[in-house]
């Protein structure tokens, strides 16, 4: 069954045929129905794929893609998985993206910038061009994140780029060859580690267990029936509070 | 970039009976169903329940008993190699710890051996595409522990139970909720970043069947962002990963203990063998087999394989014929049909209503309710909205903008919101047509609280060790939202802890592949006759017009 995901005009949705459309996988040409994605559409003309395919719903990064189109200069990325087939559509998968890691020690750092400056000096490099937000697949502030991680302001930082799935997209375009989401994944580590403020509760919680303040309770409970857990449940989906 | 419009005109007429119903909704609260109903429902409509879908496996452990076809097709399939074309003279890697699998599970069990001393040269994980690939990553509403002075571990194992219809194991339900305190604290020190208030205190909402609000998020990427961190930390301490190299069968020694396993490069081709002094399966769940022909929510790799591994040395498994389908799935646009609408929608409010507007069940009922509960008001009364790949209910997603302010759509669900805009859908404005999808693996390796794989006897098989989805026992027949990231990180965790101690211990024999001669001969006994091999590794979807 073929499906378009474009208006009716008024009729009622039915199994329509597709309109094909030409696009150009590595410069072959292919006929695959229009609107279905990328992935969809190299698994139609016959690739099993390994390298640039992952958890084909938009989380993971595995599946950028770069593409041109038919009388258009620009050069255009996207994520494979979310990104349905055009007509004249020039592409390939990034099997990998080449980036450099910086190994530290979460415990023993210190955050600030000065932090992400030993680390990736690099992003002092930055020309502010604008070509890592271009082609971001999330349409992140990516060069915005990076100005305010040099301006010192991580937090801010952190929560800009939360969404970022190290597509890598953005680190194959930068002229400061700045490897953009390992430097986030650092500032968020950093962010949430020191930045932001400890759960109080969380912590008396967890001395109220390694304590063993629960253990009696649940001595208790493990020698009740099923009836009796039956009972108990109930009574806390009815928001009351239940002492053993 | 095509322009996609959205909602065809024939779905408006309803989208405006949703409207109109709203305000009225907003204050309204479905009534709970009784324990009774709810087991009737589920009962009539839950497609485990439906008629020809299951068979009694015919081999191994779990023989007798019933599982899907789909799952019963491959623990009765041959094995991958040929045990007489690998030389296990010829020794690739040899490690203390093997850990198979690339997600939450995998990645926690390699941190807490290393935390626990054994250095990270001595471990070595393998995992079939890349490292962090896994539904872990795709997991979007949260991690539940009972952290708040209004929450109890204690309130935590009762919901559990009771989202399981009382079927789970009480003693690895005791270890998942008195230790998620402490593995929220352990990742809060990692540096995940949780949602919190300005305090410091933890944002917690509700989830389906939980009596208290105790789910953690970090906005709707929540796996992505306990993943990503994880996987830092396993960088930062240099612990070896070889990624695009599944584990195809497992090795025992002549005394009968598992001693590591045979892996795959998959890009060449080539076996390489992995001597191990205890192997540690956390391959995860069976999404990607399409059960009963469900789309699913799951990642490419989902395919059983350490199950099937487990398997063929005589781990026996559970619960292996429930399967989770999660009630909101997209029905709409075909583009996304399958993927995950995560819970944390209807935790924040939005109601399920059907073609009139009208509200059929309490959205936030266990999973297997609230599915069963859309399938009857589809296929039996014939409220849902008809699409070309099927059906769907409407899931009120503005409620939530109008209950939480406005805003709070795209703090709290930036990954929905942009998935949904792409195809034209503003869900801030927008209902969004929802369908029961395939996406949880509530059965598995029967395990014990130290991880260790159990056979038939309830003994356990020397050496093996499994964490995660490919186990069961932890959430019996159904498992409750933010409990999957919870097990993964608890049991991952306890793998590393037990694997760390029980190396001291270990001195491996030869090394043979007999149990997969023996598997042959067993195949041959029951007189299964199938070309079938097993793991399958990756789905083949080459020329599937049904483009899943």
């Amino acid at each position: 069954m073929i499906v378009l995901g474009r208006r009716t005009e008024g009729k009622t949705p039915k199994e329509v045929e597709p309109r094909m459309v030409t696009i150009y996988f590595m410069g072959k040409a292919y006929q695959v129905p229009e609107g279905i994605t990328i992935i969809k559409a190299l698994e139609y003309i016959g690739y099993k794929l390994i390298r640039g395919v992952g958890c084909r719903g938009g989380f993971c990064g595995a599946c950028t893609t770069f593409y041109r189109k038919k009388n258009d200069y620009r050069l255009y990325s996207g994520l494979a998985c979310q990104t349905p087939v055009e007509d004249g559509m020039y592409l390939t998968q990034l099997p990998f993206v080449p980036a450099e890691r910086r190994k530290y020690d979460i415990n023993n750092v210190k955050p600030d910038v000065n932090t992400i400056l030993s680390l990736y000096p690099e992003i002092a490099r930055c020309v502010g061009c604008n070509a890592c937000t271009k082609v971001c697949p999330q349409e992140l502030p990516v060069m915005d994140a990076i100005q305010t991680i040099l301006r010192g302001n991580l937090a801010k930082a952190a929560k800009m780029i939360f969404d970022c799935i190290a597509c890598g997209a953005c680190s194959m375009r930068c002229p400061a060859e700045i490897v953009h989401y390992n430097v986030f994944q650092l500032v968020r580590r950093l962010y949430g580690k020191y930045i932001a403020p400890k759960a109080k509760h969380l912590e008396k919680r967890v001395e109220e267990i390694e304590n063993g303040n629960y253990e009696e309770q649940f001595k208790k409970l493990l020698s009740m029936s099923v009836d009796d857990w039956k009972v108990l449940a109930e009574k806390l989906q009815k928001g009351e509070d239940i002492v053993l | 970039m095509v322009e996609y419009p959205g909602y065809p005109p024939e779905f408006w007429d309803s989208i405006e009976k949703v409207e109109e119903t709203r305000e009225k909704r907003l204050k309204e609260t479905f009534p709970k169903m009784p324990e009774a109903e709810r087991e009737e429902l589920v009962h009539k409509y839950h497609p485990d329940y439906k008629e020809g879908t299951k068979r009694p496996v015919r081999v191994g452990a779990y023989k007798g008993q019933l599982a899907p076809h789909e799952v019963a097709d491959l623990l009765e399939a041959h094995a991958l190699i040929d045990p007489s074309e690998i030389d296990l003279d010829d020794i690739d890697y040899d490690v203390d710890i093997l850990i198979i699998g690339g997600g939450g599970a995998a990645a926690s069990a390699a941190l807490w051996a290393n935390i626990n001393g054994v250095p990270a040269d001595r471990i070595l994980m393998v995992t079939k595409l890349r490292f962090g690939d896994a539904n872990t990553k795709m997991a979007q509403g949260g991690i539940q522990a009972a952290d708040r002075e209004y929450d109890s571990p204690i309130y935590h194992f009762l919901d559990v139970l009771r989202g399981g219809h009382y079927t789970n194991d009480p003693e690895l339900v005791k270890i998942l909720v008195t230790e998620a305190p402490l593995i929220i604290k352990f990742l809060e020190d990692l540096g995940v970043m949780f949602d919190k208030e300005p305090d410091g205190t933890m944002i917690e909402v509700s989830g389906g069947g939980c009596s208290r609000y105790r789910m953690h998020s970090c906005g709707d990427y929540t796996g992505l962002e306990i993943m990503r961190v994880l996987m830092d930390e396993v960088l930062n301490r240099e612990i070896p990963v070889l990624e695009f190299s599944p584990a195809v069968e497992l090795i025992t020694d002549d005394r009968g203990q598992v001693a590591g396993a045979v892996i795959m490069n998959l890009e060449t081709g080539r076996y390489h063998v992995v001597r191990a002094k205890a192997t540690v399966i956390a391959t995860g769940g069976f999404g990607r087999l399409h059960i009963q022909g469900f789309q699913t929510t799951n990642h490419y790799g989902a395919t059983m394989d350490g199950v099937v591994l487990a398997y063929r040395v005589g781990a026996q498994l559970r619960d292996m014929d429930s399967v989770q389908y999660h009630p909101t799935g997209a029905a709409w646009p075909p583009q996304l049909a399958g993927q995950l609408v995560t819970e944390k929608v209807r935790a924040l409010g939005a109601q399920l209503v059907n073609i009139e507007g009208k509200q059929f069940v309490y959205q936030l009922e266990p999973r297997d309710v609230v599915s069963s509960a859309i399938i009857r008001e589809c296929y039996d009364r014939k409220k849902g909205i008809r699409t070309i790949t099927g059906w769907g209910v409407w899931l009120d997603s503005p409620m939530i903008e109008i209950i939480h302010g406005e805003g709070t759509i795209e703090k709290f669900l930036p990954a929905m919101l942009r998935q949904f805009k792409r195809y034209g859908i503003d869900i801030r404005k927008e209902p969004i047509l929802v369908f029961p999808t395939l996406h949880y693996q509530n059965g598995g390796i029967v395990i014990n609280k130290y991880t260790q794989v159990l056979d038939a006897k309830r003994k356990p098989i020397p050496n093996l060790f499994a964490a995660g989805e490919c186990t069961g026992g932890v959430h019996g027949k159904n498992r409750l939202m933010g409990n999957s990231l919870l097990e993964i990180t608890v049991f991952g965790r306890r793998a590393g802890i037990f694997t760390s101690k029980h190396i001291k211990k270990v001195s491996l024999g030869k090394l043979t592949l007999n149990h997969v001669v023996r598997w042959e001969n067993m195949l041959k006994e029951a007189k299964i006759r199938t070309k079938r091999k097993a793991p399958i590794i990756l789905p083949d979807y080459r020329g599937d017009v049904r483009y899943r």
